[in-house]
């Protein structure tokens, strides 16, 4: 059922404007200013839930669209939409913000207000991110969005937090400018077709040349890779996660992270599907280099938070693996169920992601505001003194590791099944994060939570605050619900996917 | 030429020209009588000059191209919407000024009269029909450029700029003026309507034809401030008194928009290969150099200098895709970059204070902390400048690399929006600055009603119109059709 006033609009503009009301409020009432920010985020979560329980799982097409002229002169519609593959994304992006808005609670106390409205305003802008359907307005939210991000690691982060958020930044910008490029490429091709147009479904209908294909294939590799990060352009995420604040790390975890894999799905796929065919094992090299070397890179670590930026960075490979797997399985065999499944599992795994890397950087956060430090050595035993919290630690580690029944396990056995259905060497290695994820994770969870108490101020360190147990609890259902049955999920996403495998399966040459 | 000259002078065409000059011969005059204490009055008169030239080219508003003076002079929409732009443009560094320079006891009738001289000249500019009236209205906005610079007579640094601007912008216009004789030589005409037909019939190809461009394109770049003709820029710009460096980022690029357009797309059209050619390297050049060099500056003038130097490179990108597209892409890039430079140099004007000019960009630290509504300012003009959306930059960044991308030179736009993201990372450090570091001060700000609210529009206008950049791009469309 479709709504007669434009929802998607609301949920990206109503945190944008709590978020300037906040600023122009200040620092002077921040009780109020909290409230204003909690409100704001759980309306717009609340609002979020609306698109779940009315979208239309029959239907490949957009839904809930909205279009209005933006910039005639560059044909540029402000027209929003989501499909199966969006709107559980962008659920996520409203589920997460409020529960970063009730983690930083009282523990900012440098410029709160500019705090919560940078992620407010990050909020709406990301959420834009995955309803636009015209190119250019896409590109307009993917760039506004580094903006707050920018700041808020600059300002709300650790010590190196300027060299931080400078690689974070130029990082990101340099990947997508080439993504412009492309952009305005197509754009003129459509001019020349005979209707200039931004519109992401016309560039996906638009006959391309090979050599065309090929070229914006890689910027847009460059553009999505840089942002899932995948394997070598990954350098920026650790940096930027161990310097960020917790609220900080958990967007970039949960959701800016997922914007990669949605552009992959979005604009790769379908736009170029077959340089995408032709480059696919460079992509699936890459991915299975990410869920290997990564894997031993993040048993390595000593910082906790570096420690699960390089977890991400292997998990997310196996975001890139499904979806490109999807051409293996086409080209070998005309295997259109497991490229789904490929595809599937992806999508699975990107949403269970965002909720177990989220609850582990909150997690960190949780053991941060009590110690100062990120240091695994400078923990140890704290589940003498924080019993319920090692109980959380615990359930989302195992997540992590994809141990059955959370949520980590089905993306992963979704992408593991579908590339053994490509290839035994792929599955093996794929298979291998499941010993990796178990070593770091586990590992990890050994020698800060276990064990006796290390040192006083593990000592002095006290259980979970009703805020805290708050946020863990919910992600913890989450994690749980999604773990034994993802079947609401897949079944929203189910039209989507087989229509992007029916798409991809069209050569546009 | 049958038809008797008085016929076509068509006098009313200049109108808005005359009533300038008019209007600058008597706030002279009136100045002369006006003791320190009541120079309020030149700086009224000033403005209502500006807004009496606005009338009047409103009110001879033309729908299509009327020449007047035998052809040497032209009107038309393009020419009235970069005029009305450039009042604008004036008024708003006046006004921004005003403060700034009574403090610095520099409140003097000279700096608004030579900022009206120099207006006239980019009004003639505009206008030119000829290469004698581009020459003329060149030199008219040059002079009176030089003169501002040296308008602080105690500072020794500003009189070496000025000398060097001097001494560098003759040369510019000696080359400017021996390539229009070389041209006039080859085609009999000065005409830039005639100068279009007679290329044609001689060739385009023409080695003397050739010749004489390299020169007049040499000046085009002089005065633009494109690499390698862009050694004053920096010089100019950390010399002047910080009002000056305002005035001359601002206005005088709609002047060199002006001629470029004038001279490269309307006079010498059928020579686009050859000129497309010279600004590719120009263009190249300048957003290298300037986006390099602006990465080792700690002064913020020298520092916007150069990124100066770096947008001038992307106003030729869409210059030299010598389409109708591309030359509408360089005026919205033109006014755009006016709107953010004006904006980033009142900034200093703002922080600076008795005895202290905040120009170094260590100047801004912690400004966040001081006064959020102004680091949020600037920073919307930073990012505005580095051509990140949603604001104002990034869309005249893509309408200039929409057009290059339309004649077929995609590695000359991947170059750029690689070169942005180097000019990325020195916006992004007076940001970092004014957001990520402590004040080391604990001076407030507290200029004046009129700068503050100024600053305030402009800053929201970089925002507004990055948000519904329709309308300007629409009237840069409608005027060059």
């Amino acid at each position: 059922m479709q709504f007669t006033w434009p929802i998607l609009s609301v949920l990206i503009w109503l945190p944008i404007v709590g978020g300037v009301a906040l600023l122009v409020l200040g620092d002077r009432n921040i009780a109020l200013g909290r409230w204003v920010a909690l409100i704001t985020t759980a309306v717009t979560f609340g609002l979020s839930t609306l698109l779940y329980t009315n979208f239309d799982a029959t239907t490949a097409g957009m839904q809930f669209v909205e279009k209005l002229a933006w910039i005639p002169a560059f044909s540029a519609w402000y027209s929003l939409g989501v499909d199966g593959i969006a709107m559980p994304l962008i659920i996520l992006t409203t589920f997460v913000t409020p529960l970063v808005v009730i983690a930083a609670w009282t523990v900012i106390e440098k410029r709160p207000a500019q705090y919560f409205a940078a992620f407010l305003i990050l909020e709406g802008l990301m959420t834009g991110v995955f309803a636009a359907t015209d190119a250019l307005l896409f590109y307009v939210l993917w760039e506004a969005m580094l903006i707050p991000m920018f700041i808020i690691i600059g300002v709300w982060g650790g010590a190196r937090r300027v060299y931080a958020t400078l690689k974070f930044f130029l990082y990101t910008f340099l990947g997508s400018v080439l993504m412009l490029v492309s952009l305005i490429y197509m754009y003129l091709k459509t001019c020349d077709a005979g209707q200039c147009s931004y519109a992401i479904a016309d560039f996906q209908n638009l006959p391309l040349a090979l050599n065309a294909q090929l070229l914006i294939f890689v910027a847009f590799m460059v553009a999505f890779a840089v942002k899932v990060p995948m394997w070598p352009v990954h350098t920026w995420l650790p940096d930027a996660h161990v310097e960020a604040p917790t609220g900080g790390s958990v967007i970039l975890a949960a959701i800016m992270l997922k914007m990669g894999g949605y552009g992959f799905l979005r604009f790769s796929l379908p736009i170029t599907p077959d340089a995408s065919a032709e480059l696919d094992w460079l992509i699936i090299s890459m991915s299975l280099i990410a869920v290997v070397y990564i894997g031993f890179v993040a048993i390595a670590q000593k910082d906790m938070k570096k420690l699960i930026a390089y977890s991400s960075v292997a998990h997310m490979g196996f975001v890139t693996l499904g979806s490109f797997l999807a051409f293996d399985l086409l080209q070998v065999n005309g295997d259109v169920r497991g490229a789904a499944m490929g595809i599937d599992g992806a999508m699975v795994q990107m949403i269970s992601h965002g909720l177990i890397s989220g609850a582990l950087f909150f997690c960190v956060g949780v053991l941060y505001d009590r110690v100062h430090s990120r240091e695994i050595a400078a923990y140890g035993g704290v589940i003498n003194t924080m019993p319920i919290f090692g109980a959380f630690a615990v359930l989302f580690a195992m997540a992590n590791s994809g141990l059955p029944a959370t949520s980590g396990f089905v993306g992963e056995f979704l992408v593991i099944l579908a590339s053994f259905r490509a290839d035994f060497w792929y599955a093996f290695l794929a298979a291998v994060t499941l010993i990796l994820g178990a070593a770091y994770t586990l590992w990890l969870v050994k020698r800060v939570i276990f064990g006796a108490v290390a040192n006083d101020n593990v000592a002095a360190m006290t259980d979970l605050n009703g805020r805290e147990f708050f946020v863990l609890g919910i992600l913890a259902v989450a994690v749980l619900l999604l773990g034994v049955w993802p079947a609401p999920l897949l079944d929203v996403m189910r039209p989507t996917v087989e229509h992007l495998v029916q798409q991809i399966t069209v050569s546009k040459l | 030429m049958t038809e008797p000259v008085i016929s076509s002078l068509n006098l009313a065409t200049a109108s808005a020209e005359i009533f300038m000059i008019a209007a600058i011969c008597v706030i002279l005059l009136v100045d002369v009588f006006l003791s320190d204490r009541s120079r309020w009055v030149t700086y009224a008169l000033s403005l209502l000059a500006l807004a009496g030239a606005a009338a009047v080219t409103l009110h001879l508003s033309v729908t299509g191209r009327v020449s007047a003076f035998d052809g040497t002079f032209v009107a038309d929409p393009m020419g009235e919407v970069l005029k009305l732009f450039a009042y604008g443009t004036v008024a708003v560094a006046f006004m921004y000024s005003r403060e700034y320079l009574k403090r610095a006891g520099l409140f003097k009738g000279e700096y608004f009269i030579l900022g009206l001289v120099v207006l006239l000249g980019i009004m003639v500019i505009i206008s030119a029909g000829s290469l004698i009236t581009v020459y003329i209205g060149v030199e008219l906005m040059s002079l009176a450029l030089y003169a501002m610079v040296a308008f602080d007579r105690d500072s020794g640094v500003a009189a070496e700029s000025a000398m060097k601007y001097f001494v560098l912008g003759a040369i510019a216009s000696g080359l400017l003026l021996y390539g229009f004789s070389i041209i006039y030589g080859m085609t009999g005409t000065l005409q830039l309507d005639e100068l279009a037909v007679a290329v044609r019939e001689v060739g385009p190809d023409k080695l003397g034809l050739v010749f004489g461009l390299v020169f007049i394109v040499a000046g085009v770049a002089f005065k633009f401030g494109a690499v390698p003709f862009h050694m004053w820029v920096p010089d100019v710009y950390h010399g002047a008194p910080t009002p000056v460096t305002l005035f001359i980022g601002s206005a005088p690029k709609i002047a060199s928009y002006a001629l470029a357009i004038r001279v490269l797309a309307e006079g010498l059209d059928s020579m686009v290969a050859s000129w497309q050619t010279m600004l590719i390297a120009l263009s190249v050049l300048s957003m290298i150099i300037g986006n390099v060099v602006a990465i080792a500056q700690t002064n913020l003038k020298r520092m916007l200098a150069y990124s100066t130097i770096s947008h001038v490179g992307f106003i030729l990108l869409g210059i030299l895709a010598g389409t109708p597209d591309g030359y509408r892409a360089a005026m919205f890039y033109t006014i755009t970059y006016v709107i953010m430079s004006i904006g980033s140099f009142a900034m200093i004007l703002l922080l600076s204070r008795q005895g202290f000019e905040a120009d170094r960009i260590e100047d801004f630290k912690g400004l966040n902390r001081k006064s959020p509504w102004f680091a949020a300012v600037m920073m919307m003009l930073m990012f505005s400048t580095a051509g990140v959306p949603p604001f104002l930059g990034f869309w005249a960044k893509l309408a200039v690399l929409a057009a290059v991308v339309n004649v077929e030179l995609v590695w000359l736009a991947t170059v750029a929006v690689v070169l942005a993201v180097v000019a990325a990372f020195y916006y992004l450090r007076v940001i970092k600055v004014m957001y990520f570091d402590e004040p080391t001060d604990s001076v407030v700000v507290d200029a004046g009603g009129t700068l503050r609210v100024l600053l305030s529009l402009n800053g929201l206008a970089v925002l507004v119109l990055g948000i519904f950049p329709g309308a300007l791009i629409d009237l840069c469309a409608r005027v060059l059709p």
